[in-house]
């Protein structure tokens, strides 16, 4: 049977895996002697190597981007929309690589990787990362696939910061870092919602501590709660009411149903799923529990409360970016209430106070910080001329 | 290019930082950085303008100027441009001392409403002007600080600001003879370079 795929799809993607030996020291002190990166790059890397993109991935993404594995042509990487032949990041014009950060679990060393010293799998004693090791753990990708200098390094929220961190310890590397509903810190409502997260998993009958691997199991339900609250995050009010506000009869409009769409058409008067949006939330959290290791989720939660480049600086962010002398663009979308713009303007304000070139961009959006995923026409075409731009300085920069 | 822009840019010294606020599309700018290799930055609002910047390679932040320069940091730029867009302003009397404030001069161009024109238009015909140059109708207009060039002298005397050059042009953009000597009756566009006196 041939398949066909979209005409603008990367089309079929094969994984690929580094092994490095050289031992990586970690922000917190201790040190990983080796690991595996898995990662998927598109488009033609050029032979002045100058047209490569790092894409960073966010809290639950991994290194499969855009394209298709084989055996599974439904559903496309998680920012195929973005990437492909004339899309945003256009792969006639780009070699884009993302990788699965380390901690992860679509193939990089993580807690569900097995300790080649031990045998056994790294589980909890695999140690917390930070956004610095992972983009230190780029930087060792990056030499060993030759690629002298990024174009751009590019990241939606988490990804964003990743790009910050790009920007702040190795401006000499990147091109443009551009950074999408993203913000300088974590406020304490974000750090809430990530323990309650967290709270959700560890206190899972099955997590044993972390070691549930060894016991054959894993922390369902809690992976299924972690999800659902963060899901909440993710979302907007006004998406939501969108979302599941289909119900219209003759004495309410799209409008007046606030998002109260019922499952099955009547209340229960019990304690069980009445509405549209209880049942999404519950199918949300069980497909992502089927595909997520809960010590992973426990650490890129802990690598966003930890994400602060300010802490260098005496709390002083914009003198963490007065050796950044790469070019920024920023964006945020106005129903994006988990990094919402004011964020990003605070981000802004830091560059500009340390004299840096930035762009930023404020989108009205209504899906809250899910926008950074969607193809939102504004964002798309801001996007695809800022890349544009790169491009052209690329092409520069050769004549 | 706008020729007031074409004015404009002589002003502007090679390798300066420039802020431009409200930076329309980004021609001036961009022109700046191809010809001077200025380090620019534009702010602007409309959303077609701000993709035009992009489109142009211009680094152009969605800031409102009513909400203040703030964020700006005193002297960080050479020049700070205002161009057609100090009528449109809030408070535009603030915004000027935040321009000199940031950057070491400004540059302001306004539409001179003490151009024969509106006031021949407002005498004969006891309405607001509206004309090709001024196509709104006062209900509905994005203008809603006119001024004339003597007001504009006025205030710079008041707030102490130093005008370095004081350029009045006609619509054909051309600073004739007759112009010069009547800035404020002939003049259509006035364009100011100034500084903290």
């Amino acid at each position: 049977m041939t398949i066909t795929l979209p005409e603008d799809s990367v089309g079929i993607v094969e994984p690929q895996q580094l092994h490095f030996d050289e031992p990586l020291s970690l922000r917190s002190g201790k040190v990983l002697p080796a690991y595996d990166i898995v990662f998927e790059t598109y488009g033609e890397l050029n032979t002045k190597k100058s047209n490569a993109i790092l894409i960073c991935h966010a809290l639950s993404g991994d290194h499969h981007a855009a394209g298709y594995h084989n055996g599974d042509t439904k559903k496309p990487g998680w920012w195929d929309s973005c990437i492909g032949a004339g899309k945003a990041i256009d792969t006639n014009l780009f070699f884009v690589v993302c990788m699965n950060n380390l901690g992860g679990c679509g193939g990089s060393t993580g807690p569900a990787s097995k300790d080649p010293e031990t045998g056994k799998y790294f589980g909890p004693d695999f140690p917390v990362v930070t956004v610095r090791d992972w983009v230190k753990s780029q930087v060792m990708l990056m030499d060993r696939l030759e690629i002298p200098k990024w174009a751009a390094v590019v990241g939606g929220s988490l990804g964003g910061m990743q790009a910050l961190r790009w920007a702040i310890s190795y401006p000499e590397r990147i091109a443009h870092a551009i950074c999408i509903a993203a913000a300088p810190k974590l406020s304490a409502q974000n750090i809430a919602f990530n323990e309650v997260a967290r709270q959700s998993i560890t206190s899972d009958p099955d997590f044993h501590q972390g070691y549930y691997l060894e016991h054959g199991t894993y922390p369902k339900q809690g992976l299924i709660l972690a999800r659902m609250v963060g899901h909440i995050t993710y979302l907007s009010d006004s998406a939501m009411r969108a979302k599941f506000g289909k119900t219209v009869s003759d004495f309410e409009t799209e409008k007046t149903n606030f998002g109260r769409d019922l499952r099955s058409g009547k209340l229960s008067f019990g304690f069980d799923v009445d509405f549209q949006v209880e049942s999404y939330l519950h199918y949300q959290g069980e497909r992502f529990s089927e595909n997520f290791d809960a010590n992973t989720y426990l650490l890129m939660t802990k690598a966003l409360d930890y994400f602060d480049p300010s802490v260098d600086f005496e709390g002083n962010l914009s003198n963490a970016f007065l050796n950044s002398d790469c070019k920024f663009m920023l964006v945020s979308f106005t129903t994006d209430w988990r990094f919402p713009p004011e964020r990003s303007r605070e981000l802004v304000n830091d560059l500009l106070k340390a004299g840096r070139e930035v762009t930023y961009l404020e989108v009205e959006a209504d899906q809250g910080h899910d926008a950074f995923l969607l193809p939102i026409p504004r964002y798309i075409s801001a996007f695809r001329s800022y890349l544009c731009r790169v491009h052209e300085e690329i092409c520069q920069d050769a004549s | 290019m706008r020729p007031d822009l074409e004015i404009i840019q002589q002003w502007i010294e090679p390798e300066s930082r420039v802020l431009d606020l409200g930076c329309g599309n980004g021609t001036l700018l961009n022109y700046l950085k191809n010809t001077k290799q200025v380090r620019g930055i534009g702010l602007e609002i409309d959303e077609e303008n701000i993709q035009c910047c992009i489109q142009n390679g211009v680094n152009v932040i969605e800031q409102n100027l009513d909400h203040g320069l703030s964020n700006f940091q005193s002297g960080s730029f050479e020049t700070v441009l205002l161009a057609q867009t100090l009528q449109a302003l809030s408070n535009p009397d603030r915004l000027i001392d935040e321009m000199l404030r940031i950057g070491e001069r400004g540059i302001v161009t306004f539409p001179n409403f003490g151009n024969w024109k509106s006031r021949l238009y407002l005498a004969t015909k006891g309405r607001m002007p509206v004309s090709k140059f001024m196509p709104h109708q006062w209900y509905d207009t994005p203008n809603i600080h006119f001024c004339t060039v003597k007001d504009f002298d006025a205030l710079c005397k008041i707030k102490n600001i130093r005008v370095l050059t004081r350029t009045v042009v006609d619509s054909q953009h051309q600073g004739s003879w007759a112009v010069k000597s009547w800035p404020n009756f002939l003049g259509e566009i006035a364009i100011y370079h100034i500084t903290k006196g």
